[in-house]
């Protein structure tokens, strides 16, 4: 047996759990709750698994020296997202004694392993090209992912608090969030019909690349593309719509508020110091090293220090008069959207100079 | 006169101290760096005018052009209004930390007070309780358990008997903040000082040859003081695959015609020397250029003799009447599906050289022998010629820096590590055990702050009341 089939039996197993914790938000019944635990320290375990196997895996090939873990191209740093972002919901979960979070995380994790089955991206163990050999880039990689996933629980808890304060339909706070889910919503599905249109031709990263959105909004027929647009508005208008009963489930938690606002500073609190050293101080280290420059203000660049700013205004706007709760919430899951487009935006629409991180 | 003078002084103060200002710069930082990473920086306007035509169509173009362009937009990092923002950003960081410093020092250096009525209520944290025996008795008991929790107390007695204990820890936390923000200070600072005493430029260098300048962007040439020389410059491959492991180029620092520094510099290990730093950034061949083939070769005596000839040239294999003949070289052979040979590349990617062998003028055998491919550096008759490399035809691209600032954005980078740190994962915490008679009883009230994760200390002053409670009573 090798990695990969662990690390599929993991991508199974956290998609069962995303259904099981969101069955357990509806219907809140108290063995649901616990097969969905169980099934998330089980995905848990074979990921770990499947991650020592590859590491050992690239060190027989000879194609990784034995101090290198495999954190260095786009497929395996996501799954190292998912790995720190299920191992950060596990200690909240038992430390608060709360299952419902995890209706709200699992997804994020979900979706990041969507992504990469949709984009069909490489997953061979691949050599490292001269500049991506190095400890601060090591350093980087590693610490920028586990600030990414920090970040995704304040996400995850920011969303929560958004939904559960908000009233009105009319009320920005609202719009914002059913807006935002909206947009994930839809930028999933249009993935998904890439997917399935384009998936057979894809063989190699260029061509997923050229192909995003092929299939609904860069349509070559304009009928399609219209169509595209406007039934994404539909979604999003639906969402808006209907977004209050969402509420009601999350509501009947009784989760309280307070505890969302603490959980997402706290989470951030942990989230910017450790990207403020990995993302950007490693990273400018690296760059340093490797191309004798520690800044160039190229576009990966640029949105790190975008997604630092965001944050740094998540901490200052906290202490501002006025500023607490549903205002920061805001931030926090704006600050999410700017590490999302950092991680894969820029790689996706942007180039960069980075070629670390490139689908191939 | 003056009067007014103070109070617009005061207004600016007031307007650079203030964190919504912050807040506004922030957003704005953060937005319009946005349009620098959307738009190629520094790019040919061709490249540009292309998108723009993508956005706005043909009509449109050339005007969004220079409408963009006066606002430096093609090169935004550095103009004048992005540098405003930067300086506003900076002069906001320092004011708002000089308003808020000295308060915050005064808290820092102050020794911790006993705890006077009117506080009690600003502190959040509150328990009582009553132990058994009088003040007196409890006192170092109380004292102890203060002690394993980490404060060392210090104790003022209040009438009728009574008295608190006080004591505080990591109270340099609450400097973390301005030791962030002076961080970013610092490392501005070093940027600054990047921007205008750097240089930044390049140095392609063909093996053999030495040079004293470097090139500036804009091809100005620019003396190093010094000399370098590229010994040899070659690429590793991993396995069987054209994607390259290693790039090495092998360097000889020479200053006053003696030579003061060799090193082996490699894609994420630099040279540095004199103030420069010149990094492996990229190589190539030099067109025409005429190399020497190095061969090593072992006749079946066992004798090796390693030999440097030109195209055309011939050498004996050592203890034989075998000369070969260099006919023909390939910087990247490949062969096609009916065997033939053929070029791939110009760069050296599998450098391959055609030898003829011939023995007393008679033609022995011929072939290609291979650099990274051992076997077919076996002759049929067992003598082996070994492609060590064809030398002097390659360059080294080097990037050339000196840059007298970089030590403040380390320095910076450190500095703002250990701010993070204690702002983060530090916890000025307080605490104060107020001690009265209650006849033969004691009541106990702890009082207790945290500037962080309150939760977590709550909880510790719970179980250090849990414990004392051990022997108490009610
Ligand atoms: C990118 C630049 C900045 C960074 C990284 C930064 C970082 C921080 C951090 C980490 C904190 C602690 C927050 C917390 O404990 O939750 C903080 C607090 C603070 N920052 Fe900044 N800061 C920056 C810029 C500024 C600027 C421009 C101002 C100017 C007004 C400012 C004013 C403050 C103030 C007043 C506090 C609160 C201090 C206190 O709690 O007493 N910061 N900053």
């Amino acid at each position: 047996m090798d990695s990969s089939v662990l690390f599929g039996v993991a991508t199974i197993g956290y998609m069962l759990s995303m259904v099981a914790y969101i069955t357990y938000l509806v219907f809140r019944n108290r063995q649901i709750g616990l097969v969905a635990t169980g099934i998330t320290v089980a995905s848990f375990i074979a990921q770990t698994i499947a991650f020592l196997m590859r590491w050992v895996e690239g060190y027989e090939m000879g194609l990784r020296s034995f101090w290198r873990p495999p954190i260095s191209n786009l497929y395996e740093s996501l799954i190292f997202f998912v790995w720190c972002l299920i191992l950060g919901y596990l200690i909240i979960e038992f430390k608060y004694r709360n299952r419902s979070f995890g209706a709200f995380i699992t997804p994020v994790a979900g979706l990041a392993l969507a992504f990469i089955e949709m984009t069909g991206m490489s997953k061979e163990i691949q050599p490292l090209m001269p500049a991506l050999q190095s400890n601060w880039l090591l350093a980087h990689v590693t610490m920028s992912f586990i600030a990414y996933a920090a970040f995704g629980l304040s996400f995850g808890t920011a969303l929560m608090y958004l939904i559960e304060k908000t009233e009105e339909r009319t009320e920005p706070a609202y719009i914002f969030w059913t807006v935002s889910l909206g947009v994930l919503i839809v930028l999933l599905a249009a993935m998904g019909l890439d997917f399935m249109k384009y998936h057979v031709l894809a063989t190699n990263s260029e061509v997923i690349k050229d192909y995003l959105f092929r299939a609904t909004f860069k349509s070559g027929s304009s009928v399609v593309s219209l169509a595209s647009w406007i039934g994404s508005v539909i979604i999003i208008a639906l969402v808006w719509r209907y977004g209050y009963l969402l509420k009601k489930i999350v509501a009947a938690f009784n989760i309280s508020t307070d505890l969302l606002d603490e959980l997402t500073y706290k989470t951030v609190a942990v989230g910017f110091p450790v990207f403020t050293l990995g993302g950007l101080i490693f990273g400018a280290i690296w760059a340093d090293q490797a191309w004798g420059v520690y800044w160039s203000w190229d576009p990966k660049e640029t949105w790190s220090l975008i997604t630092w700013f965001v944050y740094a205004f998540y901490l200052h706007a906290r202490l501002m008069r006025g500023w607490r709760g549903r205002k920061v919430a805001v931030v926090a899951v704006v600050g999410f959207v700017a590490v999302v487009f950092t991680y894969l935006g820029v790689n996706l629409l942007l180039s960069g100079l980075h070629s670390y991180g490139a689908l191939g | 006169m003056i009067e007014q003078k103070k109070g617009f002084v005061d207004w600016i103060w007031d307007f650079f101290a203030s964190i919504k200002l912050a807040a506004v710069l922030f957003l704005l930082i953060a937005l319009s760096s946005i349009v620098g990473t959307v738009i190629e920086q520094g790019a040919e306007p061709e490249k540009n005018l292309m998108f723009l035509k993508r956005i706005f169509g043909d009509a449109l173009a050339p005007s969004a052009y220079r409408v963009f362009e006066s606002l430096g937009f093609m090169d935004m990092y550095r103009s004048w209004w992005f540098i405003t923002l930067l300086v506003l950003f900076s002069a906001n960081l320092i004011i708002c930390s000089l308003d808020r410093f000295p308060r915050i020092w005064r808290l820092v250096r102050e020794p911790l007070k006993p705890i006077s009525p009117l506080m009690v209520k600003t502190v959040s944290i509150r328990k009582e309780m009553r132990l058994k025996g009088t003040p007196e008795v409890v006192k170092e008991e109380l004292r102890q358990a203060l002690k394993s929790l980490g404060f060392g107390a210090q104790d003022s007695s209040i009438e009728d008997g009574g008295f608190q204990l006080y004591a505080q820890k990591g109270r340099y936390a609450r400097l973390g903040v301005y030791i962030t923000h002076l961080s970013i200070v610092v490392i501005m600072l070093g940027a600054v000082i990047g921007i205008f005493f750097g240089f930044n430029g390049y140095l392609p260098l063909q093996e053999g040859y030495a040079s004293d300048i470097a090139y500036a962007r804009d091809n100005t040439p620019h003396k190093l003081g010094f000399t370098i020389r590229c010994d040899d410059f070659d690429v590793e491959f991993y396995d069987m695959s054209d994607m390259p492991k290693v790039f090495r180029s092998r360097l000889t620092v020479i200053k006053d015609g003696k030579e003061v520094l060799k090193k082996v510099v490699e894609v994420n290990s630099p040279l540095r020397y004199g103030g420069y730093t010149f990094y492996q950034s990229n190589y190539g061949m030099v067109p025409d250029a005429k190399g020497y083939f190095i061969l090593k070769v072992r006749g079946s005596s066992g004798k090796a003799v390693t030999v440097n000839r030109m195209l055309g040239e011939s050498f004996v294999i050592p203890g034989t009447e075998i000369v070969g003949t260099i006919k023909d070289f390939s910087p990247a052979l490949a062969t096609d599906n009916s065997g033939k040979t053929f070029t791939y590349s110009d760069m050296m990617n599998n450098p391959a050289v055609y030898i003829e062998f011939s023995d007393s003028g008679k033609a022995k055998y011929s072939g290609w022998i291979l650099k990274r491919f051992p076997s077919t550096w076996r002759l049929p008759d067992g003598n082996i010629v070994e492609l060590v490399d064809y030398w002097g035809v390659q360059y080294t691209g080097l990037q050339v820096r000196k840059d007298p600032g970089v030590w403040l954005v380390y320095l910076g980078s450190g500095i703002m590590t250990l701010g993070l740190y204690l702002a983060f994962f530090m916890s000025h915490r307080r605490i104060w055990v107020l001690v009265s008679r209650e006849g033969k009883y004691s009541a106990v009230t702890v009082l207790a702050s945290a500037s962080k994760n309150r939760p977590s200390f709550e909880r510790k002053v719970e179980r250090f009341i849990a414990d004392l409670s051990g022997g108490a009573d009610g």
